[in-house]
């Protein structure tokens, strides 16, 4: 296998757009910024774009570093550089940050321009139709009228499924992994507990939390504790702390004692450091909201009945929050309509989080796909 | 290699194959169980323009379904075809795939009732090789059966004798049956003679 490599040091640039955005809420936004990445270089014809869509708590930088010195990469740098699965030596891959975000896109914690002040909890609601039509004019803007592909795991991939309806002749393959065509009941229910762990600390002020000079980090932290749980499976956590001590010893008493504690106070501080918690509830409305199926009567074949791109849909076996049953209805919705579509049900261990895990053979599927797909010339 | 060139060597090779086109209409939307690598699907692809999906289980497989171009979904037989709706294919193909199932009625009534037709091949153990190795007081090993008996997928061996009389009682119409050995058709006391067997079937 020839030698692979990261995309290197990128730099995140910002696009402004003027022309208002009429969400599916009936809000207007009548300007934004999208932050964005891009990797690779696009071609004459202009065929070989691929967008990535990130999931609830990532972003524009999906691969490379800003310097050197980081720490970490992008959030999907595995996937991306030249001889990775999705190589950079033929694909223009753009990542956004998607609006409502706190990463340099328009979203709470930025400047509301009608007052000078954060739009805190003003900023609308955002859907996943809306950062579909959000990404389509990012694809104007850089003179893109067809994507090779939209890539999407989990929220990502109702975005990549949502291209695939609302723009179903700019986009030739969509790539849905570890997603569902809409949320259960359970799989909300986590969102809403996260929810009311922000909304009930002290610190929130009801979204306006930036003027008190608040941050309501304890309930962020929380929101996030509880989303690593579903993002592993039993057995992985099990393998991964089973019941070990931290020192070696029970001590009687609600400190950190068992290494898995460790490390959900760690990974929810970290969290708490970094990530805004008014976007953290719309990220976890537009999971709520999407139900394409909900104007088709709960039909998710007649939803999917005018799309023509070519599909690949990714489950893993051991994920069940976005468990392979529901994956398989897409992939049904899809036979029913006659599309291309090809499904693997992967085997593995992380639970949801694998999707972002570089399995040989996880990645060996998307390697295969994405040498498949045509660029330069027609398809 | 171009592609017409790989469909002859193959046509050539795999008369069976050939057969299944012949069976086939022009364009028709084809669901194969337990597809392999896909080359029945990518030589039906080429030569009849078969809408097709597979299905296959294991990842290598599934891998090389992808390579060569093929739709695979990947799954477990042995649940059913509970994902697919009733009477959505013009035809379910399960080739050299019967022997190894464990749900032998419920994948055939499965087949029947996603596919308008469904198109069943298997090697006939009671080929008179198969007889002879028996009698000689061993199991049988041959191009169709290629497996030792202690590491063989297949635990459904069947004579084309017990499989007809399985399409009768379950009332299973037999629209078609050719039987060939090694390439040639066998029409003279074939459970004898044939290799392998290869229905063509529909609901009565």
């Amino acid at each position: 296998m020839s030698e692979t490599s990261s995309v290197g040091i990128v730099t995140a640039q910002t696009a402004h757009f003027s022309e208002p955005l009429k969400l599916k809420s009936g809000e207007v936004l009548p300007a934004y910024d999208l932050t964005y990445e891009t990797y690779g270089t696009l071609n004459a014809d202009k065929s070989n774009a691929v967008l990535i869509c990130h999931a609830l708590s990532g972003n524009h930088h999906v691969a490379g570093k800003y310097a050197e010195t980081d720490k970490y990469p992008g959030w999907w740098d595995n996937l991306i550089g030249p001889g990775r699965p999705l190589d950079t030596n033929r694909f223009f891959v753009i990542g956004l940050n998607n609006l409502g975000g706190c990463h340099g896109s328009s979203g709470p914690s930025s400047t509301n321009p009608a007052t000078g002040k954060p739009w805190g909890a003003d900023f609308p609601v955002v859907t996943v139709e809306d950062w579909v039509e959000s990404q389509a004019r990012l694809a104007d803007y850089l003179g893109i009228d067809q994507l090779a592909a939209v890539i999407g795991g989990s929220l990502g991939g109702m975005q990549a499924l949502q291209w695939t309806m609302s723009y179903p002749d700019r986009v030739r393959h969509a790539l849905v992994i570890a997603s569902a065509p809409n949320l259960t009941a359970q799989n909300m229910a986590f969102n809403e507990v996260a929810r009311q762990a922000i909304m009930t600390d002290p610190e929130f002020y009801d979204g306006h939390y930036y003027e008190h000079g608040a941050v309501p980090r304890r309930g962020l932290r929380i929101a996030r504790m509880l989303g690593h749980i579903t993002y592993l499976s039993d057995d992985a956590m099990g393998a991964k702390f089973g019941r070990k001590l931290r020192d070696g010893e029970i001590k009687y008493g609600f400190g950190v004692e068992f290494e898995m504690e460790s490390y959900l106070r760690y990974q929810g501080d970290k969290f708490a450091g970094e990530f805004d918690a008014n976007t953290y509830l719309r990220m976890t409305r537009a999971l709520d909201y999407f139900d394409p199926a909900l104007e088709y009567g709960g039909n998710l074949s007649a939803a999917l009945a005018n799309v023509k791109a070519r599909f690949l849909v990714v489950s893993f076996t051991s994920d069940w929050r976005f468990s392979p049953a529901r994956s398989r209805e897409i992939m049904k919705a899809l036979l029913d309509n006659e599309c291309s579509v090809s499904y693997a049900e992967v085997t593995a261990a992380h639970g949801h989080d694998a999707f972002l895990m570089p399995d040989p053979h996880y990645h060996n599927i998307l390697r295969n796909y994405l040498q498949n797909i045509r660029t330069g010339g027609t398809e | 290699m171009n592609a017409t060139h790989k469909f002859d060597k193959i046509a050539e090779f795999r008369q069976d194959f050939a057969i299944i086109a012949n069976w086939l209409k022009f364009g028709c939307k084809a669901l194969d169980l337990g597809c392999g690598d896909g080359e029945l699907l990518h030589f039906l692809q080429g030569s009849m323009e078969v809408r097709g999906y597979g299905v296959e289980k294991d990842d290598a497989n599934w891998l090389s379904c992808l390579q060569n171009g093929i739709n695979v979904i990947q799954m477990d037989l042995e649940a059913g075809l509970s994902g697919f709706e009733a009477q959505s294919f013009d035809v379910v193909i399960l080739s050299q795939t019967l022997q190894a199932m464990h749900n032998t009625e419920n994948i055939v009534q499965e087949m029947l009732r996603v596919g308008r037709e469904a198109i069943v091949t298997f090697p006939n153990f009671g080929y008179w090789r198969n007889r002879l190795q028996l009698m000689a007081g061993q199991m049988p090993v041959s191009r169709d059966i290629p497996y030792q008996w202690y590491d063989t997928p297949n635990v459904h061996l069947c004579t084309i004798k017990d499989f007809d009389q399985f399409c009768e009682n379950h009332n299973i119409h037999v629209k078609e049956r050719l039987v060939l050995t090694y390439g040639q058709r066998i029409q003279f006391m074939p459970n004898l003679r044939g290799s392998l067997a290869m229905y063509r079937l529909g609901r009565k």
